[in-house]
């Protein structure tokens, strides 16, 4: 098995954290991971990515060679689109669909979602909203991860368990936070393909 | 053994650690950073008391590390790539003394320049210095061969440099340890003259340096970090250093490629290292991340019409960061067509954060400079540079750490006047105070600015060796103390701000206006901890 992610966003939103769940559980399940970060002058407000490999075999490069990700998977829909020359044929595009918007060109948001959709496999998923409902916009990223989880080739409980690793520091209310945030995540994303 | 999940940087400060250092010496730079900050956090650290505060810059951090090594002990210097500039000198020097305690000195390359000035290699230095220099391909190769580079620079009494990039730097992968070694204690060097660099003295070691490097090259050879891979297809040889080894094994694996490989890791690399993959091939493909050092000493080394394809007859592109399409095209297979990205998605290039401190210094000159003719205004380097950029177009310059002071004193000597500086405060005691006492000297008409927010703000909010010193600096140098302006730069004080600027660009000598107010994002973190 082999999965390769971009995670994708603005500086501050939160990859990190997706990308640090997926490779603890990754490590847990005894699979391989490489995951290539950007530190410095782009975490300044601009546009962020880190490529994530997963994988039963040992990983060889840092970077996914373009057209081979199988997953992008963004918390800003325009950062989603910058990145899609990496996308396989058949890889799946999954965005937050609420924009971050930071500078005066930001395109008309209705073209940045009608762009998404067109791409043949895409899901956007209003995680602000939902992350509003279960407690506060600062899990909409758990709430992206959530949405995510079954294309990932790990298993959902392993997710929640480096979930408990990782927010255990900060106390059991964090814990059951994220947690709740995965889940809806995952329902929501589950609803839109079902319908 | 459990395995950690480190990034490339992580991975090197903790095999330093478990290699028994006894201190990490630094200044800030990207990529190079996460090293000593991973130290400073660590608890084996903390037990052991290994120094880890920053230094006030790569020249200091370096002669410091000698000098912890002359006293016997293990010892680890980072830096980016143009920090091992200006450590240069003790760089080249230490090669010269060589090394009582281990000696491992780190240098950060950022090929594509996601973050700096240029993309210089620092293989080149290591070759010009004449010392041993590693280069890992992945995360367990940062913590094997930190590992071994101190045992190695004990065994060969010299400095050893590790050299990675952004890449390795900043990606994660699963990292097993090795056993936790002692520090060593302290012993001053058995020979006292081999520190002392007289010319007499200076003779003797080089020529001792000298006679070392064919040991080195066997060494390099036959230790096992530089690997030749069999392979059946003769059509083509492949000789991949550091990163590039990854980028080629994703593409051969994918291509069923089969072609022999010598994976280069370890320098210096002589003939003999090359010449079985040469003479058993009918042509070389050379995969540098960085500069083509090796393909300009293999074109040196081979004579006749065996071609090398690499960085300089075009296979690969001259600059820039190699990646698995380029190493796939330059191995002939074409990449399959790809979705291109929509024509609406626009740049988002870094900004200065909104309600930094910056911003309104740089309003406050704007404004005070309106009357002159533009083009006076000489930068350096750190968050503020972002003033070059739309909406500020603040600023003309921004060359190296401390080159605004003496850029804005060279253009004041040529007769611009007013000619201004603007610097950090972190760049100011990196090297902008010997520029100024150059222009305090000379009285040259320059006015300079030091917007000070009491951190390192580019590379994350390290403390600065300015904090709360920048008034007693600027006086001890012999600045005039009525010519020392103190101003807060928020938006409530802009005209008086512009009016004490205004006063000080007329001003026929040096000026300084202290502009203090702390980074928004240090001032955040400070509140949280
Ligand atoms: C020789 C050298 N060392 C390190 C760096 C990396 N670097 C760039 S800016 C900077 C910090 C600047 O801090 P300061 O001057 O206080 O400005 P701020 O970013 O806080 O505004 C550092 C460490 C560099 N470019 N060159
Ligand atoms: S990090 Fe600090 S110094 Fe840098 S732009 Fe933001 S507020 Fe300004």
């Amino acid at each position: 098995m082999k999965t390769d992610i971009i995670l994708s966003g603005v500086g501050g939103q939160g990859i990190l954290s997706i990308a640090a769940v997926i490779g603890i559980a990754a490590i847990d399940s005894g699979l391989h991971v490489k995951q290539a970060e950007v530190h410095g002058m782009s975490q300044r407000g601009g546009a962020v990515q880190s490529h994530l490999r997963i994988s039963d075999k040992p990983i060889n490069s840092d970077l996914i060679p373009e057209g081979m990700c199988d997953i992008i998977l963004s918390v800003e829909p325009m950062e989603s689109l910058r990145y899609i020359p990496f996308l396989s044929k058949e890889g799946w595009l999954i965005t937050n669909s609420k924009p971050f918007i930071n500078i005066d060109n930001y395109p008309e948001l209705e073209e940045v979602h009608a762009a998404v959709k067109a791409i043949k496999n895409s899901v956007l998923i209003d995680a602000d909203g939902i992350a509003a409902e279960v407690g506060t916009r600062k899990v909409s990223n758990i709430i992206m991860l959530g949405a995510a989880s079954g294309f990932l080739g790990i298993e959902f409980s392993a997710l929640e368990n480096s979930i408990s690793v990782i927010f255990g520091k900060k106390g059991e209310a964090l814990v059951t936070l994220n947690l709740q945030a995965l889940a809806a995540g995952q329902n929501e994303a589950k609803n839109q393909l079902n319908s | 053994m459990n395995k950690l999940v480190l990034l490339g940087d992580e991975a090197i400060a903790q095999a330093a650690m478990d290699a028994g250092i006894s201190g990490v010496y630094a200044y800030p730079g990207t990529p190079s950073t996460e090293i000593t900050e991973y130290i400073q956090k660590s608890k084996l650290a903390a037990e052991r008391k290994i120094h880890s505060d920053w230094s006030a810059n790569e020249k200091t951090a370096m002669e410091a590390a000698l000098g912890m090594s002359y006293a016997g002990k293990k010892v680890l210097v980072c830096m980016k790539h143009v920090g091992l500039n200006v450590a240069a000198d003790a760089f080249i020097n230490s090669a010269i003394t060589g090394v009582n305690g281990g000696l491992v000195v780190l240098s950060a390359d950022d090929p594509s320049m996601h973050s700096s000035q240029n993309e210089q290699d620092s293989r080149f230095y290591g070759k010009f210095a004449m010392v041993p220099v590693l280069e890992p391909s992945n995360q367990q190769e940062c913590y094997d061969m930190t590992y071994k580079a101190f045992e190695l620079s004990e065994q060969y009494k010299l400095p050893v440099m590790i050299r990675i990039t952004t890449r390795l730097a900043h990606s994660r992968a699963g990292v097993e340890q090795d056993t936790v070694l002692e520090e060593n204690s302290l012993r001053i060097p058995e020979d006292s003259s081999q520190f002392i660099l007289l010319p007499a003295y200076a003779r003797k070691r080089y020529k001792g340096l000298l006679s070392q490097q064919s040991k080195l090259e066997d060494d390099a050879a036959s230790l096992g970090f530089n690997k030749s891979i069999p392979g059946t297809d003769h059509s083509k040889g492949i000789i991949a250093c550091g990163i590039a080894y990854n980028y080629y094994m994703e593409i051969a694996t994918q291509h069923n490629l089969n072609y022999p490989v010598l994976k280069i890791s370890h320098y210096p690399v002589n003939s003999l290292t090359v010449q079985k993959l040469v003479d058993s091939t009918d042509e070389l493909l050379v995969l540098e991340e960085g500069a083509p050092l090796l393909e300009e000493l293999m074109a040196g080394m081979l004579k006749g019409n065996y071609s090398i394809n690499g960085r300089l007859n075009g296979t690969l592109p001259r600059d820039g960061e190699l990646n698995p399409v380029i190493v796939s095209e330059a191995l002939g297979i074409p990449v399959e067509d790809r979705l291109s990205v929509p024509g609406i998605v626009a740049a988002r290039p870094p900004a200065l954060c909104n309600g930094c401190g910056h911003i309104d210094v740089y309003s406050a000159l704007g404004e005070a400079l309106k009357e002159y003719s533009p083009g006076r205004v000489f930068s350096d380097i750190g968050c503020y540079t972002l003033g070059a950029l739309p909406p500020y177009n603040a600023i003309n310059s921004c060359v190296d750490m401390g080159a605004s002071i003496t850029m804005a004193k060279g253009a004041s000597d040529a007769g611009l006047k007013p000619s201004v500086a603007v610097i950090g405060d972190s760049t100011f005691t990196h090297s902008g105070m010997t520029g100024l006492l150059d222009a305090i000297i000379e009285k040259t008409p320059i006015t300079v600015v030091i917007s000070d927010n009491s951190t390192t703000g580019m590379t994350g909010g390290q403390a600065s060796h300015a904090t709360g010193r920048i008034h007693q600096i600027c006086i001890g140098l012999g600045l005039e103390e009525e010519h020392l302006v103190e101003i807060n730069p928020m938006r409530k004080y802009h005209e008086e701000n512009t009016k004490l600027i205004a006063r000080e660009l007329a001003y026929n000598g040096v000026s300084v206006i202290l502009a203090q107010r702390e980074c928004i994002q240090t001032a955040i973190k400070r509140k949280k901890t």
